[in-house]
């Protein structure tokens, strides 16, 4: 089954609903190696994400995927508002302006996303960043593409591989971003912009999964 | 109009401060603030840098500098969200020495391109303890150049009111822009490369002193001649 806009909507706000549930979770792991705020950015960036889609009535994926993006832009402070804004916006362009995605648009536009935040933060795999999570769940998404899944079996496999790849950032040492500068000490830790990533790709396949 | 300028700080207060250095400097350069976050706590906030760009733009283009990572990376968003991006350039400088080199090339009159390169060759005003004058060698060593042109040496005691202060240190600065050589300045212990704004101004070289001039590289005697120039005029622009 393909994915509509209303299919984006509804994964969007499960996504959301992640980010509120999980908050206080992403305040721990970034009070350990980062500055604490990341569970309240992220809740209080798709806070406004959900806002903005009870206004609007974005026609496609892709403006479902924009409207993200720019929400996150102007209510995320610190790196993460940048940085998953220009992944959702990425993603947006690459859907375009067609009515449904299928499981090869679909895994493009993550491929797309996980450009932008490597372009946007020059993190490489291993730096101890969302891209340990994202990078391995695009290829998983392509992997499952090629075979010809819908986008639910994509996000499924996206969301498999962004946990697996979370998890894979605890014994790493930070090279990017706040944690980088305790050095040794952030190893040990689960890197909350990675676990942001799986929560966000669990939420969105949750959706994807039941319809 | 000159090469508008916007600021991009975690702080409010950083922010704010190097905008009120720069109209010192300055002051007919538009110079916009975007520090902090809306609700007043840390961080960058987008819509704010877009506004001060808006703001700073006079048609001549804007140069932004920004303290720390995120920063870079709002700054980046806000020009890629231009009409058009071409009108906008993000620097990779030290943010206040490469804001004041900035200012002082915008305030020059210089072009966009020009005033980015101004703020990226900054580093960071290093004042060095030397001494004595800088030997021959010491000046052959700083640049390829200087090996086929004899170094030259000029004197004179500052005339004007606030000896080497912010304004007169760019004008010094932009009285170099486009010639091949290297200047130092010299006052009593220390030394700073001419172009380093900061570097000069840590001088604290006040009316009276005098100071020493040293240049090396094709353009050497121009150089000095306008130093010197500049200073005969009591540093009036």
């Amino acid at each position: 089954m393909p994915c509509t806009a209303r299919d984006a909507a509804a994964a969007v706000r499960r996504g959301a609903d992640a980010m509120a549930e999980h908050r206080d979770e992403l305040v721990e792991l970034d009070r350990a190696i980062g500055d604490g705020d990341h569970g309240e950015n992220m809740d209080r960036g798709f806070r406004a994400v959900v806002a903005q889609l009870d206004l609007a009535d974005p026609p496609t994926p892709g403006a479902v995927l924009k409207l993200v993006a720019t929400s996150l832009i102007s209510s995320v402070g610190g790196a993460s508002g940048p940085l998953f804004g220009t992944a959702f916006l990425r993603a947006a362009s690459s859907a375009g302006e067609v009515e449904e995605l299928d499981g090869a648009t679909l895994a493009a536009s993550l491929r797309a996303a996980v450009e932008g935040v490597v372009s946007r933060g020059k993190a490489e795999p291993e730096d101890k960043t969302m891209i340990d999570a994202l990078l391995p769940a695009v290829r998983a998404a392509e992997e499952r593409a090629t075979s010809g899944a819908d986008p639910a079996e994509v996000l499924a496999a996206a969301a498999e591989a962004a946990t697996t790849g979370a998890r894979s950032t605890v014994p790493l040492i930070a090279r990017k971003g706040r944690a980088s500068y305790l050095g040794d000490r952030s190893a040990g830790h689960l890197d909350p912009g990675a676990r942001s990533v799986a929560l966000l790709l669990a939420a969105f396949a949750d959706v994807t999964g039941v319809e | 109009m000159p090469v508008g300028l916007v600021i991009v700080s975690h702080s409010d207060a950083i922010s704010r401060g190097v905008v009120e250095l720069l109209g010192q400097l300055a002051p007919d350069v538009r110079v916009k603030s975007a520090g902090g976050m809306a609700g007043g706590g840390l961080g960058t906030d987008f819509e704010a840098t877009s506004a001060a760009l808006a703001d700073a733009e006079t048609g001549s283009g804007v140069v932004l500098l920004y303290d720390l990572g995120s920063a870079r990376m709002t700054a980046e968003l806000a020009v890629e969200s231009l009409a058009d991006p071409n009108t906008a350039v993000l620097a990779e400088a030290p943010l206040v020495e490469g804001a004041v080199a900035a200012a002082a090339s915008a305030q020059g009159g210089d072009d966009l391109r020009t005033v980015a390169d101004a703020a990226e060759r900054a580093t960071g005003g290093t004042v060095e303890e030397v001494g004595q004058p800088p030997t021959e060698d010491a000046v052959a060593d700083s640049g390829e150049s200087t090996v086929t042109s004899p170094r030259v040496h000029r004197e004179l005691v500052l005339e004007n009111e606030v000896g080497l202060h912010a304004r007169p240190a760019a004008l010094l600065a932009r009285a170099l822009t486009g010639l091949e050589a290297e200047v130092t300045v010299v006052a009593g212990e220390s030394s700073a490369d001419a172009r380093s704004v900061l570097g000069v101004m840590g001088l604290g070289a006040r009316k009276g002193n005098r100071i020493d001039l040293y240049a090396a590289g094709p353009d050497a005697e121009q150089a000095l001649r306008r130093v010197v120039e500049l200073a005969e005029r009591d540093f009036e622009g």
